[in-house]
């Protein structure tokens, strides 16, 4: 029974991550730039999410004041995301991998940087105050599962089919595969690669910001680092699911939830990160493409 | 002296469900010139990767008679460097030199397995250290010469014209100290007039260093003067093997070029 | 041969020069503590950077783990020096066996995997070693840190001790710089290089690319260990979640930012990038916006870095101020 309580609490917990990964897999696929800033996307989500609240608080129905949350954060880390995109990944498209890897890393110390020092969000701890109607918990049998885990598990299963549908069904979405499968064939075929990446960035920080409003609707303290861990572990996620496979970034996503929590639950709160990392190095060294990845050949 | 330097037996790849090289065989004799041809996407260059470790075998067997110690070893379960260092050297149809090294480095590194000092003598800068640089310095300069490359040693290899780096490329295998050399399309992007110098040179080398040369070659008419037996490729399968009169002549290998006839 | 022998002489004599002109500017009191402090912490840096740059720059491996190998360094000296008494020399000594011991071991299976798949793993190691040593209560202190780490020189001269630290740093550095420098330069460094350049290439010429890229991974985590054995001793304390992700990212900023593949501009790098730090700290909490900025601005605008893949020639400068005296005559 604690076991099941475990697994209901980390499939929970994995698909507030399979949305982060999601973010990840798909930049990655298209311009093959680990976005390190990506985890601080969420932290954006986070606070729009608890300034929405906050502005919800009692005048409007709990259910749209959820809504108002969802669409701030996505809307707002959508515009985050893609000026991120134009100002400092665009420049360095041809150059050093190197390069566009220390720039990421760059954007993201100026994110949690200046998130401590901008006035409405700063330094310290602030708590999320989630609509009474959302508080609470269901009693199934021996299990509860909070309304929160309900909200997120619902909310994530929405985004994640009509994200699917979107890439497979529209134009704009062969697009996207098109262009993640060979960027100048795309290119030559008249799709506009600018476009194309604006909008992968565009979504994948939509997704990451809806992550957001759920991670703190479950762990409701926030601050501008909140984005680092959650941020590395949906990466591990995505590589586990092979990175560049949105499928493959849900499931990874999950069981890496899962197994935080059956390592909180079980062995050591205090090891629980190594062991993501430890998964991670595992899953590299016995298969390198991932779950659902395809290995790239060198051409000699 | 007909020894098999080196022998393929049925080898095969598998690329997710495409046979790209299927029940090849080949037998180099010491000494023997032998090209390579097919047309574009038969499998030439994958039939060289599969030679060399590069690209491991789906099935099938290949023995390389070491310049060691003469004796034929099967290169089952080798890495490619160490198959390499039976005495095969290679170049690559895409030129693949170390770019922002020197012309002489590039040289240097292929002799890198002939080293006797250790890194600590490299770190101490001990005497033997130092002479044994001076060696591999030396004999780079050696074969830098006969491509008339010498005078050039400093330069950066991404600096050198398009005709000197495919020729740097040879100089490069030559310095592992091969027996057998695997020469992918040497002559690829290069006028009537430097692919004749380059011919030359070939058949120069191949005497010099008693060489068996295997030669991926588009220019047929090269590849008839020059090579004693040819070997055709067709969707990884081996079509024709022959004498190039005897090549010319072969159906199979007219069809493979030019096609069906229409009726 | 002789041509090399004028060529260490001059290389010996200006780091000698450099040595005293620091160490007597210290002692009439031009450079003070704090700024003697902040060049051997500096110095420091620039070993972990360097080492870095030999598995980064020369090897072409990108490591993003390179805080964990220094922590080892740093946690296995202090714990010689505090547990068993033992002098300073071989417990820092120690601490880069012990690292290099550990860079093998992860090395052994990671080397692998390629470019951001080898990042992310290193990275992932490095944030391991960070919680296993929060988590070694026993022996680290765990979070609450490893305090009251003698120091180099202790004789109550402030100033006579920071020229005493600053000298043992800088002999390191000049150690390391030779043995990374000389092994570049070198049969198997050329081959160390050439994995970055091309691996299939290098393999194809006999080589065993993976050997070269465990010995580069081994030395380069050797001297992040002797960094971080020397770290401890000149700050005297040490955290676990000092060494954290960004704590590895500073000197794979110091490498790129001095130019990978560059000793010379490594040792720029480290020093630009230690004080860079320093003096941004008069704009309080918004110090590492403006860092962040710099960075990003130096990637796009400046993605060579300061050296490139060239190097600072004391001796091919001296040549040259020589042969233009020589033709002035």
């Amino acid at each position: 029974m604690v076991f099941l309580q475990q697994l209901v609490n980390g499939i929970s917990l994995g698909s507030v991550y399979s949305l982060i990964a999601i973010g990840y897999t798909m930049v990655y696929g298209i311009v093959k730039l680990i976005n390190f800033a990506h985890g601080d996307i969420l932290m954006i989500g986070a606070f729009c999410g608890y300034y929405a609240f906050l502005w919800a608080q009692g005048s409007a129905s709990p259910v749209l004041a959820v809504a108002f949350a969802f669409l701030l954060a996505m809307a707002i880390s959508a515009l985050v995301g893609v000026i991120i995109e134009k100002t400092c990944y665009k420049p360095l498209r041809n150059a050093p991998r190197i390069n566009a890897l220390i720039t990421a890393i760059g954007v993201s110390i100026v994110l949690e940087n200046g998130a401590r020092v901008i006035p409405f969000m700063g330094p310290n701890p602030r708590q999320v105050s989630i609509p009474e109607a959302f508080k609470g918990v269901f009693a199934l049998g021996g299990l509860t599962i909070s309304k929160v885990q309900v909200l997120t598990l619902a909310t994530s299963l929405v985004l994640m089919v009509v994200l699917t549908a979107f890439v497979q069904l529209t134009r704009t979405g062969k697009a996207m595969r098109a262009v993640s499968h060979d960027m100048d064939a795309a290119q030559l075929m008249g799709i506009s690669v600018n476009r194309i990446v604006s909008i992968t960035f565009a979504i994948g920080a939509a997704l990451g910001g809806a992550a957001g409003v759920l991670y703190a609707m479950n762990f409701p303290m926030i601050n501008p680092y909140m984005g680092i861990m959650p941020g590395l572990k949906a990466f591990i996620a995505a590589v586990f699911g092979g990175i560049g496979s949105i499928p493959g970034a849900m499931i990874g996503g999950l069981v890496m939830g899962v197994a935080e929590t059956l390592t909180k639950g079980f062995i050591s709160s205090k090891l629980a990160d190594a062991v993501a990392f430890g998964i991670l190095i595992v899953i590299l060294l016995v298969r390198p493409s991932g779950l659902l990845g395809k290995s790239a050949r060198e051409k000699v | 002296m007909s020894i098999p330097i080196l022998q393929a037996k049925e080898i095969s790849v598998v690329f997710g469900g495409l046979r790209a090289v299927s029940d090849f065989n080949l037998t180099l004799m010491e000494g023997e010139l032998v090209g390579l041809i097919g047309p574009n996407g038969a499998g030439k260059t994958t039939v060289f990767n599969l030679l060399t470790g590069v690209t491991p075998l789906s099935s099938g067997e290949i023995a390389i008679r070491s310049s060691k110690d003469g004796k034929a070893h099967s290169t089952k379960g080798m890495k490619a460097h160490q198959i390499a260092r039976l005495g095969l050297g290679r170049t690559f149809q895409n030129i693949r030199l170390f770019k922002s090294l020197t012309v002489l480095d590039n040289l240097r590194i292929s002799m890198d397995h002939l080293r006797r000092t250790t890194i600590a003598d490299a770190i101490l800068r001990t005497r033997r250290f130092s002479a044994e640089e001076e060696a591999f310095t030396a004999r780079s300069v050696e074969l830098l010469k006969i491509f008339e490359l010498d005078d050039k040693k400093d330069l950066l290899a991404r600096n050198l014209p398009y005709g000197e780096q495919r020729k740097l490329e040879i100089a490069r295998a030559l310095a592992t100290d091969p027996k057998l050399l695997l020469l992918d399309e040497p002559a690829a992007g290069m006028n009537p007039q430097e692919t004749k110098d380059l011919m030359r040179l070939i058949a120069f080398v191949r005497e010099r260093f008693q060489l068996t040369i295997l030669l991926i070659e588009h220019d047929m008419s090269l590849v008839m003067n020059l090579c004693e037996r040819i070997a055709v490729l067709d969707y990884g399968q081996e079509i024709a093997m022959g004498t190039p009169a005897e090549i010319s002549r072969n159906p199979a290998v007219i069809k493979a070029y030019l096609g069906e006839e229409e009726i | 041969m002789k041509k090399k022998g004028v060529d260490f002489l001059l290389l010996l004599g200006s780091g000698l020069l450099v040595y005293c002109l620091i160490a007597s500017l210290a002692w009439v009191g031009v450079i003070d503590e704090y700024y003697m402090q902040l060049l051997s912490v500096a110095g420091v840096y620039i070993i972990v950077a360097l080492s870095l740059n030999l598995i980064t720059g020369f090897t072409g491996q990108l490591a993003l783990g390179h805080a964990g190998f220094m922590s080892i360094g740093a946690y296995t000296a202090a714990i010689f020096v505090m547990r068993a008494s033992l002098p300073l020399l071989p417990s820092v000594l120690l601490g880069g066996l012990v690292s290099a011991v550990f860079g093998f071991a992860i090395g052994f299976p990671t080397l692998r995997l390629r470019g951001d798949y080898l990042a992310i793993t290193t990275l992932g190691f490095g944030e391991i070693i960070r919680v296993v040593l929060n988590n070694l209560e026993g022996l680290t202190g765990g979070s609450a840190g490893l305090q009251g780490i003698p120091s180099f020189s202790d004789t109550g001269n402030y100033t006579l001790d920071a020229i005493i630290k600053f000298s043992w740093i800088f002999a390191f550095f000049v150690a390391t710089v030779a043995t990374i420098s000389n092994l570049i330069r070198s049969s198997p460094g050329r081959v160390i290089v050439s994995v970055r350049e091309d691996e299939i290439a290098s393999t194809s010429m006999g080589n065993d690319v993976t050997r070269y890229k465990m010995i580069a991974f081994t030395v380069s985590a050797f001297f992040a260990g002797i960094g971080g054995g020397l770290f401890s001793a000149l700050i005297g304390y040490l955290n676990p979640s000092d060494f954290n992700f960004l704590y590895s990212v500073n000197f794979v900023v110091i490498a790129v930012l001095g130019g990978l593949g560059s000793l010379t501009g490594t040792v720029l790098g480290g020093l630009v990038f230690t004080f860079a730090q320093e003096w941004l700290r008069v704009l309080g909490d918004f110090r590492l916006v403006v860092f962040g900025l710099l960075l990003i601005l130096l990637m796009i605008f400046w993605q060579s870095g300061i050296m490139g893949n060239k190097e600072l020639s004391i001796t091919g400068l001296v040549r040259r101020i020589f042969r233009k005296g020589g033709r002035a005559q």
